[in-house]
């Protein structure tokens, strides 16, 4: 049983479906990416698969566990929002402190260390003291990783966490994200935009398209870029508009 | 996975050092007494510290975090902690949280204000807080003279929305309010009005009362709550999302386009809801009348009429438009002055409705001495 489950799952919002008939097997220590173009619902798809939602049709197994009711107890996964959602009116150490002082058995002065480390690991030391409004859109997101990350997660959920950030950040957060899956065995699970980046860390992924509402695609991001006779998929890989000819 | 994951032995080397040596996991959850059991191993906290991770099998971020911490607080009792042998899957989480090179912190964590220095800060904001909202007043006050040159520059657009809701939006809470306090006001007087034989001044106190203070200050209460709560609110959430900045990049005021609307739907809306209010505590005052005080509806139709002269029903008209004006301005102040996020929004929108309310109450008292002035 994949660590991840995903099985004929339909998404929707009493409308019709903007999703339907998705598949998604993820593996433990996989890092796994949800592509797609804009509006095709890959943030819904990751809000689903950490139970935010429930499917209008379908079965989501998180750990073999429905992830809403998993939810309820310490959270078995990390999740970063797509603009960190931090709480405004706690400082970066207490945002990342947080769920920490709520499960774990650490000591304040421990908590303080981890949560310190947890910061420094994402580039943010010196910070620590800052609230959210005072810093940027992408410290805010690398605070809200270090947050995910709080409570040593077997799984990490990140809503396109390279995006709005300069290289240099994007390619030490996408190094980052591969030491935490080779040396914590940490399964992550990213919904992205960014080429480069994808190809560097993501093992497998799932392509979503808005006009076929489903997945078009899955596998390796190298193989479809190279191999795929879906001009959908073509595009997408190879940057190039809807008006461009399929090559 | 419990504590005893985790085991540590003490050995004392030839050189007099001691040596810590860390088997099985080092994580999260098994990490909370770590500096307390290696305390206890170490008698001189002094002495020269090995730590010896060879036979440590798992370690994560939490337990590296901690270890590196344990080992700065060793070297500053002059311990110089050495940490060794770690395998590589340890090692690397380790180097992976190692704190060489971390910048300190640029601030120290936010403490507690005395009062005086609390005082001195709260009355700097005030200061600060009153020459915005002069600012925002002088501004005002152009884009309204602007707009009456050229009204075309108005977002007229959004006035049949607004108005709708501020005004019909707000009709059932309105009615049932203004019913229920003719009602209990009518209520309350009845048993003295019937010791004085008085019963038919009942419709000169709800008639009186309703028109001339009690319906346009409550309709502007309720109002103040519902819409000045809600712009305040809505501007600050458009403030800190950076959609005024977009207005203004667009070349387009927010004075004109959010400003102005929302204060014309409130000066057109808050009398005619007022107005609603006035007859609807009348109504109220009336079934006490007649169900308690035995009067009959042309007796007290007839009695009112001679109570009330249509400047009552003015001043509360002329009080309405000001409470609609106050809560338009106050409230699109605070949400436009809003900054810091979700706790910065709810913050203004709380001063918004505060400020209202003290305002509405100085208007009551500055026009009712006014009027009286006035013979009116």
């Amino acid at each position: 049983m994949a660590l991840i489950e995903a099985r004929d799952v339909e998404i929707g919002f009493g409308g019709p479906p903007i999703l339907s008939g998705v598949n998604v097997d993820i593996e433990a220590g996989e890092i796994f990416a949800i592509l797609g173009g804009s509006g095709c619902g890959k943030s819904t798809l990751l809000r689903h698969l950490i139970g935010l939602q429930a499917p209008q049709a379908g079965t989501i197994r998180v750990q073999g566990e429905d992830p809403a009711v998993a939810r309820q107890d310490a959270p078995p996964f990390g999740v970063m929002f797509q603009s960190g959602a931090l709480f405004g009116s706690l400082t970066l150490t207490q945002n990342v402190a947080l769920p920490l002082e709520e499960w774990s058995t650490l000591d304040a002065d421990s908590i303080a260390t981890v949560a310190a480390a947890r910061l420094a690991l994402v580039g943010l030391d010196g910070f620590e003291n800052h609230l959210p409004a005072e810093i940027s859109g992408g410290m805010k997101k690398r605070a809200g990783i270090a947050r995910a990350l709080a409570l040593e997660p077997d799984i990490l959920f990140l809503d396109e966490p390279s995006a709005g950030l300069d290289p240099v950040t994007s390619v030490e957060l996408d190094e980052l994200l591969l030491k935490l899956n080779a040396n914590l065995g940490v399964t992550i699970v990213l919904v992205t935009h960014e080429l480069d980046s994808l190809f560097k860390i993501a093992k497998r992924c799932v392509m979503l398209d808005r006009d076929a509402a489903g997945a078009i695609a899955s596998g390796d991001p190298r193989a479809l870029r190279d191999d795929s006779t879906d001009h959908r998929v073509h595009r997408f890989f190879n940057r190039q508009s809807s008006g461009a000819a399929p090559a | 996975m419990s504590s005893d994951t985790l085991r540590v032995e003490r050995e004392t080397l030839a050189d007099g050092s001691v040596q810590l040596r860390l088997a099985g996991e080092l994580r999260l959850d098994a990490s909370h007494d770590l500096r307390a059991r290696l305390d206890a191993l170490r008698p001189d906290p002094a002495a020269p510290l090995q730590i010896d991770l060879s036979e440590l099998e798992n370690l994560d971020g939490a337990g590296a975090a901690l270890l590196h911490a344990y080992a700065h607080a060793c070297e500053d009792s002059g311990a110089r902690p050495r940490i060794s042998g770690a395998r590589d899957g340890v090692a690397t989480i380790l180097e992976l949280y190692e704190p060489r090179g971390k910048r300190p912190c640029e601030r120290p964590p936010p403490q507690r204000l005395s009062t005086v220095e609390h005082v001195g800060n709260t009355s700097w904001e005030l200061w600060l807080r009153t020459r915005d909202a002069l600012d925002f007043l002088g501004n005002f006050a152009l884009a309204c003279l602007a707009a009456l040159r050229r009204p075309r520059s108005v977002h007229w657009a959004d006035l049949g929305k607004l108005c709708e809701r501020v005004g019909a939006d707000a009709v059932p809470i309105v009615a049932l309010i203004a019913f229920l306090i003719g009602l209990v006001t009518a209520f309350q007087s009845a048993e003295t009005f019937k010791q004085y034989g008085a019963n038919i001044f009942v419709a000169d106190m709800v008639g009186l009362s309703m028109t001339r203070v009690m319906g346009p200050l409550m309709m502007a209460i309720l109002v103040a709550g519902r819409s000045g709560a809600g712009f305040a609110a809505e501007l600050g959430t458009m403030k800190v999302s950076e959609e005024i900045d977009a207005l203004r990049t667009l070349g387009l005021d927010p004075l004109s386009f959010l400003v102005i609307p929302r204060v014309v739907a409130l000066v057109l809306m808050v009398p005619l809801l007022t107005l609603l209010a006035d007859l609807l505590g009348i109504v109220g005052g009336l079934l006490i009348g007649m169900s308690v005080l035995d009067l009959t509806l042309t007796s007290f139709l007839n009695r009112l009429s001679l109570a009330l002269d249509l400047w009552d029903v003015g001043t509360g008209l002329i009080l309405s438009v000001a409470y609609g004006v106050a809560i338009g301005v106050i409230a699109c102040e605070r949400g436009l002055a809003t900054s810091g996020g979700a706790v910065g929004v709810g913050r203004n929108t709380t001063s918004a409705v505060v400020t209202i309310l003290f305002n509405l109450v100085l208007i009551t008292s500055v026009l009712t001495i006014l009027f009286q002035m006035w013979g009116i």
